[in-house]
């Protein structure tokens, strides 16, 4: 299946067909990083600036680690230390940057539809890595990697997912990534981090749940979310305690779960709050296997926007 | 051929004349004497020695009055100014503005009332009316000197892009302002709900990931006005009615002879909440686009007389301005060029709406609602008009643009119907460049 996006913007945009395709590359391109030389040339030439206007410490390395795996020239770039302290715009700091001759763009943003303004004017591909409380299709391509390792097929799976649903970007690229494939999505969380309608989001709409117990009571999956105190405009919630006690995800809580249910969490955990110690080291978390098929997920998206396929010899 | 145009009397033969005092329009002819509507006659042509501008094709009304453009002076002269604001009003058929009170200084003041009056003397292209700050410094706090400003020559009161979020201050102001006489202009939106917010909150919000900004943050505000209005006797304007909610608390207000009018925008009548998924930050506006089900009853209101009118809610910004993340853009649209030929286009073509209605929204209707002159065809009142080509189909061409900022998403959006110019006390001011 030929993949012929220019960017990779969300998941929203996707079809099933170009989603498989990625996932399917990733397969591909995650025995590179198993290999003694981690290195292929497929994308010798090209250079590709990582931005980073937010703070970010998994999806940045990983992405770098991919971009140095597949043999391009990267630079990296962090809102601290940079002309965006002196005032620049965004606009012209990343056309300064493309006027370097740079191919493509990673950018993580605060701002939702960063990627999709710059996609108005920029000529280089542009890799959304987060755009505010929008989208962060890497990740959900990601778990959605380390969920078909597993099960082949996503139709008649359950996936539910657990905490902030109005400000997490990888709840969103989650939901559509899943449904379009085919499997069910539940979001749990307090009322107060449920966005309006969200029953409709996706293809086919999502389940929205209130009681823990009674969400991942038929999931295959659940996906932990991080409560993200810094998107919340006002407190949404009374306590750390409280939310421990009605939403964390408990070795207690995970006994009402089936027992092949997997527990993923996008990272950077906070233990203690929204999933315990016990679950967050247990056999059915799989959350450091989500990191290493990141690397796969970003070498395959890099790969196929550029135009690569996956004839004999590439990966050689 | 063109030798009208600058003769202190002539007639304007065989327009179909959109008088909003009439049932419906009719053919006529009228005679413009030094400045003034002179003479009306229902007859296709005249037997005159007099200049005359023959005007079948198109449709004559009188001037758009519109209730609510942010011309920027003082202080934004990089976003509009007193000349290219009004420039701007002209082109798109309008005879008078009243201009909104957010400027830096504020207009708090006489002395800036009196400033505008004289910048409108010296180089407007159309009239100024003047809305004066309700609070100090717009900080919802200290009423103004509404006797001082009233002398020296604003039409109304507000505090437009904010709301008075305390009662108390709300209420002596519209007690202070309803002994002036002085309607008051509320900008409805509960500050705390809508903090920080960058669309209407529904599905299209969730989906892109922009905070959303509830219905309910506005008919909270609209119904506590509503009843410090009753409270108080005071005339209350409600600004850029946007949520089928609001409207309906406004008509039950009405009906228990409440003094309420209310406004809607053009925009707010035709563009809806799925748009956003641009991205445009032109189309970020304050309140935020709604549904479908929105402009439906805003429509309804406009049409049973619950809205009394259409303002622009013109709110330049420079391109600097709005060429930036969404969420880092001010809100506001450009709107005094393209009100007519945009609502003609999607209301009076799609048949919602017959011709004679628009001009009602714009001409009749607002300076009823404010009590301003004007909006309608009399003998002997000034001969301030505008000239109409429904039929004439044009495209709105950026490089066209009047007003000193070019915010809004209507380039390249095709219209029929064109507003060719207007007379201002008789004088002719073509709207479209040569």
């Amino acid at each position: 299946m030929p993949f012929n996006r220019k960017h990779l913007l969300g998941l929203e945009e996707l079809s099933a067909e170009e989603i498989t395709a990625i996932l399917d590359a990733a397969d591909t391109f995650k025995e590179i990083s198993e290999r003694p030389i981690k290195k292929v040339p497929a994308l010798r030439g090209k250079t590709i600036a990582n931005l980073f206007y937010e703070p970010s410490t998994r999806t940045r390395l990983s992405f770098e680690l991919a971009e140095k795996r597949l043999s391009a020239d990267s630079v990296s770039f962090s809102k601290q230390g940079s002309s965006v302290s002196k005032g620049e715009t965004l606009r012209d700091t990343v056309e300064n940057i493309q006027a370097m001759k740079v191919d493509m763009v990673v950018m993580r943003h605060q701002s939702s539809g960063a990627h999709r303004f710059l996609a108005n004017f920029l000529d280089a591909s542009i890799i959304n890595a987060g755009d505010g409380q929008h989208e962060h299709p890497t990740q959900a391509l990601l778990d959605m990697m380390t969920l078909r390792q597993r099960w082949k097929t996503f139709a008649g799976k359950r996936v539910t997912i657990i905490g902030d649903i109005m400000h997490s970007r990888v709840a969103r690229s989650n939901i559509w990534g899943l449904t379009k494939l085919g499997a069910s999505v539940t979001v749990c969380g307090p009322a107060t981090m449920m966005p309006a309608s969200v029953e409709s989001l996706g293809e086919g709409g999502v389940t929205v749940e209130h009681d823990v117990r009674a969400a991942i009571a038929e999931a295959d999956a659940i996906n932990i979310l991080r409560v993200q105190l810094e998107r919340q405009k006002g407190r949404l919630f009374p306590s750390m305690r409280e939310y421990f006690d009605v939403f964390g995800v408990t070795a207690e809580v995970l006994s009402h779960a089936p027992e092949h249910c997997i527990v993923m969490h996008p990272g950077p955990m906070n233990r203690g709050v929204e999933i315990g110690q016990e679950v967050a080291d247990g056999d059915r978390a799989v959350i450091l296997e989500q990191v290493t098929n990141g690397v796969a997920v970003r070498m395959a998206v890099l790969f196929l926007l550029a135009g690569g396929s996956l004839d004999a010899g590439t990966l050689q | 051929m063109i030798d009208w145009k600058d003769k202190r009397e002539f007639w304007i033969a065989g327009a179909r004349i959109a008088d909003p005092a009439a049932e419906r329009m009719r053919v006529g002819s009228v005679l413009v004497q030094r400045g003034a509507i002179a003479e009306i006659v229902w007859q296709k042509s005249v037997d005159t020695d007099l200049p005359v501008l023959e005007a079948d094709r198109f449709v004559l009304a009188p001037g758009f009055i519109d209730v609510h453009a942010h011309l920027r002076e003082p202080g934004f002269e990089d976003k509009e100014t007193i000349e290219t604001g009004t420039a701007a009003a002209a082109s798109g058929g309008y005879t008078a503005v009243l201009c909104m009170a957010n400027t830096n200084p504020p207009i708090d003041d006489p002395s800036i009332v009196e400033y505008l009056g004289r910048r409108a003397a010296l180089v407007g292209h159309c009239r100024l009316y003047i809305a004066g700050a309700l609070t100090k410094g717009l900080q919802g706090e200290i009423i103004n000197e509404y006797g001082l400003l009233k002398h020296a020559g604003v039409s109304a009161l507000s505090d437009d892009g904010r709301w008075v979020t305390n009662s108390q201050v709300m209420r002596t102001a519209l007690e202070y302002a309803c002994q002036h006489g002085l309607p008051v202009i509320a900008h409805c939106e509960d500050s705390f709900l809508a903090q920080s917010s960058l669309m209407n909150e529904g599905y299209h919000s969730t989906r892109l990931g922009l905070r959303g900004n509830p219905a309910a943050a506005e008919e909270i505000a609209v119904s506590r006005d509503i009843m410090l209005a009753a409270l108080t006797g005071a005339h209350l304007h409600v600004a850029h009615v946007s949520t089928a909610g609001a409207v309906d608390l406004i008509r039950r207000a009405k009906k228990r002879g409440v003094r309420v009018t209310a406004e809607a925008t053009p925009h707010h009548l035709t563009l809806d909440d799925s748009l956003l998924e641009s991205y445009d930050t032109n189309l970020k506006v304050q309140p935020p686009l709604r549904g479908r089900k929105d402009i439906e009853a805003l429509r309804a209101g406009l049409l049973d007389g619950t809205i009394d009118c259409v303002a622009t809610d013109h709110a330049p910004h420079t391109e600097i301005d709005k060429d930036v993340e969404f969420d880092e853009a001010p809100p506001g649209m450009i709107g005094l060029e393209t009100a007519f030929a945009h609502l003609h286009t999607a209301l009076v073509k799609t048949g919602a709406v017959d011709l004679l209605d628009l001009v009602r929204f714009l001409t009749a209707r607002p300076a009823e609602a404010l009590e301003l002159p004007g909006g309608c065809l009399k003998k002997d009142a000034p001969a301030d008009l505008v000239l109409i080509d429904p039929e004439e189909e044009w495209t709105l061409d950026r490089a066209l643009i009047r007003s000193r900022s070019r915010n809004t998403p209507l380039v390249g959006t095709a219209f029929t119907g064109r507003v060719q110019g207007i007379f201002l006390e008789g004088k002719w001011r073509s709207a479209i460049m040569a």
